[in-house]
């Protein structure tokens, strides 16, 4: 009994200790998309190491999560720094400023190219965005013509594009939640959707809903967010085909190759000059009420722009990520220097 | 026998005798009682050897996180590059080129490597933390400066893979991530003797890191001891003290039904829910740090609290009334009764239930995930309000980083998160034989 509320009493002791502890931080917060955290996290642990201040939290939450965490507010409970793998949105910007942070700094560090791979037993597709869009859409323009959509009726892919193999479309990519489906959607599909010009004429929403929609019978399937997985099961299953980022088809291109997309091969010039047709931007957004507050936080931005890491030889590059042109890095090395806040309409 | 009896009275009608019909269907009976054996036993086997599969599949996955490969630099300190001035100040020994030393180092091993391609695969032949681990060394021992000596370095991830035979030298260079003149200096410093895989320490005494050779679970680990002591310290006491109360004192009403519905209901509660709880309780409310051992710990305690009280409500129950009526007749308080003589009695089983619901609380990813301890952490937390996380996390974690290391390093963790979960059953069922007693 003794013994009970002695143990009772200490927890007590300790929540109250604790408490008074979190009113200060002296650690970098950082949250976002689940594509910049291999990168990030590479820069926190080296940042970590070779100075004097705490090696950075980062958490993996997807580009959306972590700017919802991140626009809620100033103050030691939110982060500091987002990560993610699109550009922030009108909208976003507006619940920051709603939410009292008004200066962000945003921060481009380089790109990423969006693989579209099957395994190295079966031969390397060449596909255009257009076979894609017709292969993966839910609604697609009648094969029998006329400007009409119907539900799409294709099950391999020589029905899509004769030049194409005879093998059923099974697809394996990353769930709604995931960046990754974002950028896959607006650059891999929409671009396809935009080939054929009646849809391109088409009213915005209609042309979005048109554009935007996977099909959901079961030849695209939703395999998580776990892209080794999907390399597994590439492995697996010879026919299918896989989406996911460039940093995981660097890291197994003994197991997978990538599909050439209009031509041009997933590698890493081609997506550096933007000749690959499926590559976006990662970024990260510091919130500059922290800086000065919490002690690190502009020495690790300018550790993740230097040209030791995000640089062309940078050892970020060993990574898979994608470094920007060297004009383009050295404006957002200016500023991280200079703090110099976003405009805060986009 | 029977026919006399038909012949004495006709009118009587032919009834079988017992035995006659046992024996008519006896092979069929018996039959369907060997398919029920043969059911049970291909259940059985089929379950068995899942649980052989997974094993077998993990430790041969994660056997090799536990071993290292190392490769020997002879380093030579220069002392005009490290200390120029001679004053041993440990800030001037810090600031030293150790990254430069490392790989200077590497170039005078292999002097043919000219061209900037050739001698970037040349430097990712070690890890990227051999040049901390000089600097370490330098600093606890400034007498080594002026002075040539053998260190072992870890390999890089990608080359450990090789030595360990992960990676296949017949398929075409391009398709590897080790190039050929990679393959080449390992095979010429293994014939040196400079290659050695040895018990991987850095696995027990590291926390987390993106560089597979430099990973360790002892961040993971210390952050999973934090948020369970913080869960036996609020989940036992309040638990056990909620099943004394409505076992033994509470009145038997409608609401205490409805206490004892919802308490079993709760157990069943998916864990996630206890997480999103814990969000806007512990962390929006209370404001307590995310990512904390100590919300962690919170949370898990809501989790593992209808267990205890479950397991020891049972336990109270199955201590004989006798003992209650023996210690009222002879004067006890109730409370003397029940801390006296019942709750020694019920204390085995309830601890038991404990232990099972800890290790629960220990294999627990879910609900952590809402309070942010789903992070990528590298100092080991060192306190109940440091970021950290638990080993769960670190293997969900794992098992999503690109890099192919990093498999054997989740299977390795698993191994060990599995070896304590089978500790912590073990030691329950240890108490349960040992103290349980039997009525």
């Amino acid at each position: 009994m003794n013994k009970l509320i002695t143990s009772m009493a200490a927890t007590a002791l300790l929540t109250a200790a604790t408490v008074g502890q979190a009113a200060s931080r002296d650690y970098v917060s950082i949250v976002g998309s689940s594509t910049v955290y291999p990168f990030a996290t590479v820069v926190a642990e080296r940042f970590g190491k070779s100075t004097s201040f705490k090696t950075p939290k980062i958490e993996s939450t997807g580009s959306g999560g972590g700017l919802k965490l991140f626009c809620a507010g100033v103050g030691v409970e939110h982060p500091d720094i987002t990560n993610a793998s699109r550009r922030i949105k009108q909208t976003e910007l507006d619940q920051c400023v709603e939410n009292g942070v008004k200066e962000i700094i945003e921060v481009k560090v380089g790109y990423d190219g969006i693989a579209f791979a099957n395994s190295k037993k079966s031969a390397q597709l060449e596909v255009e965005l257009k076979d894609i869009f017709l292969a993966l859409a839910k609604e697609v323009p009648d094969p029998k013509g006329g400007e009409k959509l119907v539900a799409n009726p294709y099950t391999t892919w020589n029905e899509v594009n004769p030049n194409l193999p005879n093998t059923k479309i099974e697809v394996l990519g990353p769930p709604p939640t995931s960046g990754t489906r974002d950028a896959f959607v607006e650059l891999g599909m929409e671009g396809g959707c935009n080939q054929i010009d009646w849809i391109k004429a088409l009213a915005k929403d209609k042309h979005r809903t048109v554009c935007h929609s996977i099909r959901e019978d079961g030849a695209y399937v939703e395999a998580g967010e776990n892209d080794n997985l999907i390399v597994q099961k590439l492995e697996a299953n010879p026919n299918a085909y896989g989406i996911f980022g460039y940093s995981f088809l660097d890291q197994n291109s003994d197991k997978v190759h990538g599909a050439k997309v209009g031509g041009v091969e997933p590698e890493f010039d081609a997506i550096a000059n933007g000749e690959y047709p499926v590559s976006r931007s990662l970024y990260f957004y510091i919130k500059k009420a922290h800086v000065g507050t919490i002690p690190g936080i502009q020495e690790y931005a300018k550790e993740f722009v230097s040209e030791n890491a995000s640089g062309e030889e940078g050892y970020l590059s060993d990574r898979g990520l994608i470094p920007a042109p060297s004009e383009e890095h050295q404006s957002y090395q200016k500023a991280v220097n200079g703090l110099e806040p976003m405009p805060s309409k986009i | 026998m029977t026919e006399d009896n038909s012949t004495l009275s006709p009118n009587i009608p032919k009834r079988p005798r017992t035995i006659d019909v046992v024996r008519k269907n006896i092979n069929k009976r018996n039959a369907a009682e060997r398919r029920f054996q043969l059911y049970g036993k291909v259940a059985i086997a089929l379950a068995i050897s899942f649980v052989f599969i997974l094993f077998f599949d993990i430790i041969n996955k994660g056997k090799g996180a536990f071993v290292q490969s190392y490769i020997a630099l002879d380093i030579y300190l220069d002392e005009q590059q490290i200390d120029p001035d001679g004053t041993r100040d440990p800030a001037v020994i810090a600031d030293a080129n150790y990254f430069g030393i490392i790989r200077s180092n590497l170039r005078e091993m292999f002097p043919e490597v000219s061209s900037r391609q050739e001698r970037r695969n040349l430097y990712s032949l070690v890890s990227s933390g051999a040049s901390y681990q000089l600097a370490d060394l330098v600093r606890e021992h400034p007498e080594y400066i002026g002075n040539t000596f053998r260190l072992w370095v870890p390999a890089d991830d990608d080359i450990d893979m090789l030595i360990k035979g992960y990676i296949d030298r017949n398929i075409p260079e391009d398709d590897r991530r080790i190039k050929d003149n990679q393959i080449a200096w390992i095979d010429k410093l293994n014939e040196e003797g400079r290659v050695k895989t040895q018990f991987n320490t850095t696995f027990f005494t590291a926390g987390d890191s993106r560089d597979a050779e430099l990973a360790g679970i002892l961040g993971a680990l210390s952050g999973s001891f934090f948020t369970l002591i913080v869960t036996l310290l609020l989940s036992f006491p309040i638990g056990v003290a909620a099943a004394i109360y409505l076992e033994e004192f509470a009145p038997q009403n409608r609401l205490t039904d409805i206490i004892e519905v919802n308490i079993n209901n709760l157990a069943a509660v998916p864990s996630i829910v206890f997480g999103l709880l814990g969000l806007a309780v512990f962390i929006n409310f209370f404001a307590l740090p995310r990512s904390a051992p100590l919300v962690g710990g919170l949370v898990l305690t809501l989790m593992t609290l209808p267990t205890i009280i479950i397991s020891s409500r049972a336990a109270l129950k199955s201590v004989p009334p006798a003992i209650r009526e023996a210690a009222i007749g002879l004067g006890a308080s109730k409370m003397q009764m029940v801390f006296n003589h019942v709750l020694p009695l019920a204390l085995p089983g309830m601890l038991t239930g404990t232990i099972i619901g800890m290790a629960q609380a220990l294999g627990e990813t879910a609900p952590l995930l809402m309070i942010g301890m789903v992070a990528f952490i590298v100092d080991v937390p060192s306190s109940f309000t440091d970021p950290s996380t638990v080993l769960p996390v670190q293997i969900f974690l794992w098992a999503d980083s690109p890099e192919r290391a990093f498999v054997e390093k989740t299977s390795g963790a698993i191994m060990v998160l599995l070896a304590f979960l089978i500790t912590m059953n073990a030691v329950a069922v240890f108490i349960r034989k040992k103290l349980e007693r039997r009525w």
